[in-house]
């Protein structure tokens, strides 16, 4: 019972810093974005956290996560320098780059593009004025907060986060890279940072998002975000969750895509003690294209979760997801993925895989793929296994004179492989590579 | 942009035509026999449950569990989780109760009503002749009442106790009261808890140490009163190095008001036993409108307690309006193996949720899942399983298939498979596919002279041809024909 009334407390917490902020707000309160919020604070207290009774968290109990005194961090106060961030930087990237402390934008650390053409790399908060237009059409549209707790209360407290904007027809020169820091040096802290990308027709961008935690206390980063690909736009996001410490991770991926558009999305996770990542796609125009894949290799007693869902809403649209897992030590891995076709959503073709090896006796792993069709004209297939490395290929490469440790390291490697080889970006994918050869103790 | 769609609508209309044809067709085992039933008042207290146990003359010790699970029930909520819709029941208006009025005794086929001999002639397992012909030993239970069971006599010489649960619990006590419950406990779910604390009647077998058992054991079950409830209880217990086959069918007749077949099957296998249990259900679906037709809610398990033992489940589900149940099994011998082998089909407006749960929690435990759905009409099929690997159950091995064939565009097929392992030796393998039946394929036959109707007849039965292999011979030429009754026409 306890449990119950603490976490009402964090509930509670957020209803009275939410009346803070908005008896602070001087006339913003009357605001078309303020409106949404208050009606996300109002589900979200409605929701409350989700306990394991929700499907959608059976094998994720945030309980004992959401019991501890957070500082509730809705203000910019972030002072860490650059040295500290290092860590999330990937400069081999060439990349525009955004970075959030505690949700908030710190222009200091990002660098952005010399001259703002057509294209808007930004921060949301400041985006408000020039680009309220824009914001306004997909603020809030594409994240549905009116099942899921962690959305309404990311809603809830949206303030800022990354803004790009992508008018037709264009191309960003460079990838983006949205860097989410929790700054956690001197308390436990929770950071909700709000991204919102728009991409119009025919257009093309690049995104790479790595999160973690700062410091030796506990940082919860509860990140929302929403991306619209228009008409024939091609857009990849990539989730880099590698660099944690003590970091627990709620992030949502919400994407709406029109017609022939493609979009791709890879996540790995590599670091972080608590991870739920959702991915939901929306494929909301014919022809339309999603590539969803996911490396997680969590260790020591790390969790991670990833949800995926594919909404087929409009017919001939493609489909296709992997998701792989190397999971040691006492982790503990969840797949829960999610293929609906609509009624109308004739010719679909929905493809989806999940792989788990078990490294050690104490870890463990759930799989959950769903299929949930109501169009007959459909092609759609899911598998999922859990096992050990192929004997024979051990064998194989043990009779070629390579150490057992060694043989296994390869095996997983070439296993993981094939979610890493699905990314575009080069200098990430190499970057990579080298990461996960690093935790499965390949040394060539 | 006129044209297409014309043609898409023509096409539709052939569709619509030939799926009307099949609609239209009459549930061929919707009569009622005219019987005299005696009946328990509607509703459910105390005093109904005391009323029951009573009427079947139960030792103590039954009437005790009976009212402890009906207290259980009272605490407990009905269960919304699963994929149908359905209006809610009203446990408060069945009558828990209804038995044939005339006093039967049994062990004498002469003696049994005529006219309820005729039922069971009419709906093809005349008794005179399942015994004469097949050799399959029959229990026959119509609504709550175990009528006949033939061949016991021959079955009592290897010591194998073949006969209906009130039977059991007057013959045999100490065996019910060891076994009933100790698979399905009272608390494990809002229907069993219903079924622990009303159930009627149902089957009972035991086949002693080192037998096994020389010919199919066969139930029928059928509701024949309106405005019943069906709570069959049954109970196989396979001792030491015992082997039983065991099968159930199912049919009702046709009425406009939904009716609530709730039972538990329980089956124990000992070391080395293997238990074989195959069902075909056609309960009354309802009308093609959805009025009508049986909640078919039930639960059954089974558990490999043995080293080495085996227990398998086979089963074709055409009827029912709504068809909720995973039988399943608990693999807790060492070297055990449990098997699921399904086909469930859905037209008009049925919904199924089905699927089963494979416990692996002995070492080298293998289970291995063959589901094939098949929805047509405005139908919903979901398949939900579960597969979990315990701590200790090193080298643990399983494989499911699931696949889904749709008919229509009104329909569903839906996969819900949950895999649970945590052990490093495991290996788990699922694998589901969800198609229509190709126009290529189509094609290929009709060029070949085989027409539309055939043709799919002839892919479905290719489709389901792994699972139909598991029923024995007796019910494999059944469920083939009502396969092709629930299908025929439904070209997608």
């Amino acid at each position: 019972m306890k449990t119950t009334t603490e976490s009402t407390d964090l509930r509670s917490k957020f209803a009275a810093e939410f009346e803070v902020i908005e008896s602070g707000m001087n006339g913003g309160s009357k605001s078309h974005i303020h409106s949404i919020r208050r009606a996300a604070i109002e589900q979200f207290t409605v929701l409350g956290f989700p306990t394991i009774r929700n499907e959608e968290w059976k094998y994720t109990n945030v309980q004992s996560l959401v019991n501890r005194n957070y500082v509730l961090s809705f203000r910019h106060e972030a002072v860490l320098d650059r040295a500290a961030i290092e860590p999330f930087l990937l400069d081999s990237l060439n990349a525009y780059v955004l970075v959030f402390v505690n949700g908030f934008f710190c222009e200091t650390l990002s660098s952005l593009p010399a001259v703002q053409g057509k294209i808007v790399v930004g921060s949301l908060a400041a985006s408000q004025q020039a680009y309220g237009m824009v914001i306004r059409e997909h603020f809030a549209q594409h994240a549905d907060y009116s099942s899921d707790a962690f959305t309404a209360l990311n809603t809830a407290f949206a303030h800022d986060g990354a803004f790009v904007w992508v008018p037709d027809g264009q191309v960003l020169d460079r990838p983006v890279h949205i860097v989410s820091v929790a700054d956690a040096r001197s308390s436990d802290v929770f950071a909700q940072p709000r991204h919102l990308i728009v991409l119009g027709k025919n257009s093309q961008a690049r995104f790479v998002e790595t999160s973690g935690t700062v410091g030796e206390h506990m940082g919860f980063q509860n990140g929302a975000t929403e991306i619209y690909v228009g008409e024939d736009a091609v857009a990849e996001y990539y989730r880099v969750q590698d660099s944690g410490g003590q970091s627990a991770l709620v992030n949502t991926l919400n994407v709406h895509q029109e017609q022939s558009s493609t979009f791709t999305t890879v996540t790995a996770t590599l670091d972080g003690l608590f991870v739920r990542n959702n991915v939901n796609i929306l494929l909301n125009g014919e022809r339309a294209e999603a590539h969803l894949n996911g490396l997680y290799l969590p260790t020591a007693s790390q969790h991670v979760d990833n949800h995926t869902l594919v909404d087929h809403a409009k017919p001939n649209c493609n489909s296709n997801e992997l998701y792989k897992g190397v999971l040691d030590g006492n982790a503990t891995g969840v797949f829960n993925g999610k293929v609906l076709v609509r009624p109308d959503a004739q010719k679909t073709n929905a493809f989806q895989s999940n792989r788990n090896v078990l490294l050690s006796e104490t870890a463990s792993i759930n799989s959950k793929p769903q299929l949930e069709i109501f169009a007959d004209d459909v092609k759609c297939s899911h598998g999922a296994t859990i096992g050990q490395l192929d004997e024979e290929a051990l064998f194989y490469l043990r009779a070629r004179g390579l150490g057992e440790d060694r043989a296994k390291a390869l095996l997983l490697y070439a296993f993981a492989s094939d979610v890493l080889d699905t990314i575009a970006l080069a200098p990430l994918r190499e970057h990579l590579e080298i990461r996960v050869a690093q935790r499965l103790h390949k040394d060539f | 942009m006129n044209t297409t769609e014309e043609y898409t609508v023509d096409e539709k209309n052939g569709e619509i035509d030939i799926l009307d044809e099949v609609t239209s067709r009459e549930y061929q085992y919707g009569f009622v026999t005219d019987i005299e039933q005696e009946f328990a008042p509607k509703g459910l207290n105390e005093d109904i449950v005391r009323f029951i146990s009573a009427k079947k003359e139960e030792p103590e010790f039954m009437l005790n569990w009976r009212l402890k699970a009906y207290r259980h029930w009272l605490t407990m909520k009905e269960p919304h989780w699963q994929n149908v819709q359905y209006a809610p029941i009203d446990f408060q208006d069945l009558h828990y109760y209804a038995a044939p009025k005339k006093k039967i005794t049994l062990n004498n086929l002469d003696e049994v009503d005529p006219e309820l001999r005729a039922t069971f002639e009419k709906l093809g397992i005349s008794l005179d002749e399942q015994k004469r012909l097949t050799g399959v030993a029959v229990d026959a239970v119509l609504d709550s009442v175990s009528v006949a069971t033939t061949f016991k006599s021959k079955l009592a010489e290897k010591g194998i106790i073949f006969c209906s649960m009130s039977e059991a619990v007057k013959n045999h006590p100490e065996l019910v009261e060891k076994y009933i419950g100790s698979v399905v406990p009272y608390t494990d779910n809002f229907y069993a808890a219903l079924n622990s604390a009303v159930f009627s009647d149902g089957s009972f077998v035991y086949i002693p140490k080192g037998v096994r058992c020389p010919m199919e054991l066969s139930t029928y079950f059928r509701i024949n009163a309106s405005n019943t409830g069906q709570f069959e209880r049954t109970l196989i217990i396979a001792d030491e190095d015992s082997y039983v086959s065991y099968l159930e069918g199912c049919t009702a007749p046709m009425r406009d008001e939904h009716q609530l077949h709730a039972a538990v099957v329980e089956i124990v296998a000992h070391t080395n036993a293997e238990v074989k249990y195959s069902t075909v259900q056609n309960w009354y679906p309802g009308d093609k409108d959805g009025r009508g037709g049986i909640y078919n809610f039930v639960t059954k398990r089974g558990i490999c307690s043995g080293n080495n033992s085996k227990i398998s489940w086979t089963q074709v589900e055409t009827g029912s309006a709504i068809t909720w149940k995973y039988p399943s099994v608990i693999l807790k011998g060492d070297n055990s193996i449990g098997e699921f082998y399904s086909v469930a089909v859905t037209n008009n407006a049925q919904q199924a949720d089905t699927g089963t749960k494979m416990i692996h929690i002995g070492k080298n435990t293998r289970s291995r899942i063959v589901s094939k759905g098949i929805s047509a009409g405005k139908s919903q099929n979901s398949y939900r399983g579960l597969v979990r690997i315990g701590k200790r159950a090193d080298n643990a091995r399983n494989f499911s298939q699931c696949d889904s064939l749709l008919m229509g565009d009104k329909c569903g097929a839906h996969t819900f498979p949950y895999l649970e392992a945590s052990n490093k030796t495991a290996t788990v393998e699922h694998e589901a596919t969800t198609s229509k039946i190709g126009e290529d394929i189509l094609f290929y036959c009709n060029q070949r002279g085989i027409s539309t109707e055939e043709a799919v007849a002839l892919i479905v039965n290719g489709y389901c041809k792994e699972v139909m292999n598991q029923l024995p011979m007796e019910f494999a030429v059944e469920a083939q024909k009502l396969l092709a009754v629930s299908l025929e026409g439904s070209v997608g």
